[in-house]
């Protein structure tokens, strides 16, 4: 079964690379440069402050048992 | 195999980032003043980070941030004596820009007196679609030192690592969106070395004792978060966020949160509510039935089951801007925030009140957390 999976593998790869290739050339952006001005505007930043964010986020890893998904913090304890 | 998907990678990924060049961080300095007041704790101090662009395609990003830790905060109050306790931690990190990846890495070094944290981190990033989709890999080596104030020869070391997969995508004129899944294992010394567990003790006065917690060595934890912004019709934003976590401890948790930014003249005001609901882990107990009860033994209220619910608010002065600059500074700003942080722990009892065994109230933090900080952009 799993020299099956290969064989298949083998033949799909070389059709994938093609595929993925020939598909960029045609990949057009549907939100043109000219059209982000909202997108440029610093109330859209996903990030605007990273010192705080990070701060806060330490914050966080201190006070909850969860970690991860949204960026990285510092190390350290601080945690007591 | 892996091979052929290494070439398969680096072809889709030469080929997705044609024609758009990516860009790198503005160049901007912060100094922050912060300060978290609540449960008997006191921790303040200042950040400072600087950031410039070297040439046409390096930047590069330094922090200085210091924690001024004075705390007698419920653990303290019931098992230990308080104390003071400075963290000092620094980074620089660097970016480098080529077409439209990005490749960055970075060093943290963190240093108190009992604890001593060094990261690495080395992350890739490719703008792809004309700019549309940021794909960002990421990956963190930790290397801590564990000590103990009262016992200069204990030294215990623990292993972190940490992989990460970013995806931004702007969806369309209005809305910006982004998913990032990260990975965390843990190697080592897991335990806090001051913290105590207690258990039934028919002997004692209090009717339980205390003993040392005893964690696993290890821990693996996934996270997936989404986040997305919209940009409403005048001129505001809002964004929602939701993460789920799980860890081979067994803790699960829900994360959300709904901010809404309101700019007005030179200001510029955000609101924000977050609400976290966790499982506890399965060493975890509030009172264990004997000493030595379990392998494995815990009560850090951090891994208690809980919610806890933060409201910010945040209120941002553009003091200076483009058309009136300062010489090489073109934008400046000053902010204050402030977070008022509830935590409810649905299974760590509040012993100061001294009730009878079984009937202590459970315990609930408020946590007054403030940032005031000033900006410039050059």
């Amino acid at each position: 079964m799993e020299k099956r999976f290969l064989t298949i593998g083998r033949i799909l790869l070389p059709l994938l690379v093609v595929a993925g290739l020939s598909g960029c050339s045609n990949v057009e952006p549907w939100v043109k440069p000219y059209e982000r001005d909202r997108l440029a505007d610093p109330i859209m930043a996903l990030d605007g402050d990273p010192v705080s964010s990070s701060y806060l986020l330490h914050v966080y890893e201190s006070r909850e048992g969860a970690r991860g998904g949204e960026g990285a913090a510092g190390g350290g304890c601080g945690c007591n | 195999m892996t091979m052929r998907r290494i070439i398969l990678l680096a072809l889709l990924m030469s080929c997705l980032g044609k024609a758009y060049a990516g860009v790198l961080p503005d160049d901007r300095s912060d100094m922050l003043y912060h300060r978290y007041e609540g449960g008997g704790v006191l921790i303040d101090g200042p950040s400072v980070l600087v950031r410039k662009q070297i040439g046409k395609s390096t930047s590069f990003v330094g922090n200085y941030y210091v924690d001024h830790v004075s705390s007698a905060s419920i653990d303290v109050v019931t098992t230990a004596s308080p104390y003071k306790e400075e963290r000092t931690q620094w980074s620089l990190g660097m970016d480098y820009l080529r077409g439209n990846t990005t490749m960055s890495v970075g060093y943290t070094n963190s240093d108190e007196s009992d604890y001593e944290a060094n990261t690495y981190n080395f992350s890739v990033s490719q703008d792809m679609f004309g700019a549309l989709t940021t794909l960002t890999l990421s990956y963190a080596l930790g290397d801590d030192v564990v000590g103990k104030s009262d016992d200069p020869t204990f030294e215990r070391d623990l292993d972190k690592q940490a992989y990460g997969v970013g995806l931004t995508q702007i969806i369309t004129k209005n809305l910006i969106a982004t998913l990032n899944f990260t990975t965390m294992t843990d190697e080592g010394y897991l335990n806090n070395p001051y913290r105590s567990v207690r258990y039934f003790d028919s002997g004692s006065a209090l009717g339980y004792s205390y003993e040392a917690e005893l964690y696993p060595n290890t821990r693996t934890s996934n996270a997936v978060g989404l986040r997305a912004r919209y940009f409403l019709p005048y001129r505001a934003a809002i964004e929602g966020e939701y993460r789920f976590f799980t860890d081979t401890w067994d803790i699960d948790s829900h994360t959300v949160s709904l901010t809404y930014v309101h700019p007005w003249r030179d200001f510029t005001f955000t609101g924000k509510v977050r609400y976290h609901d966790q499982t506890g882990a399965h060493f975890y107990s509030d009172l264990f039935p004997r000493a030595e009860a379990t392998n494995f033994r815990g009560r850090d209220k951090e891994l208690s089951e809980l919610t806890s619910t933060t409201v910010t608010l945040k209120a941002s002065y553009e003091f200076l801007n483009d058309a009136d600059g300062w010489g090489f500074i073109k934008r400046g700003s000053v902010t204050a925030a402030a977070d008022f942080l509830m935590v409810d722990y649905d299974e760590f009892s509040d012993l100061r009140a001294g009730a009878p065994i079984g009937e202590e109230p459970l315990y609930e933090l408020d946590a007054n957390v403030y940032q005031v900080f000033i900006s410039f952009w050059y």
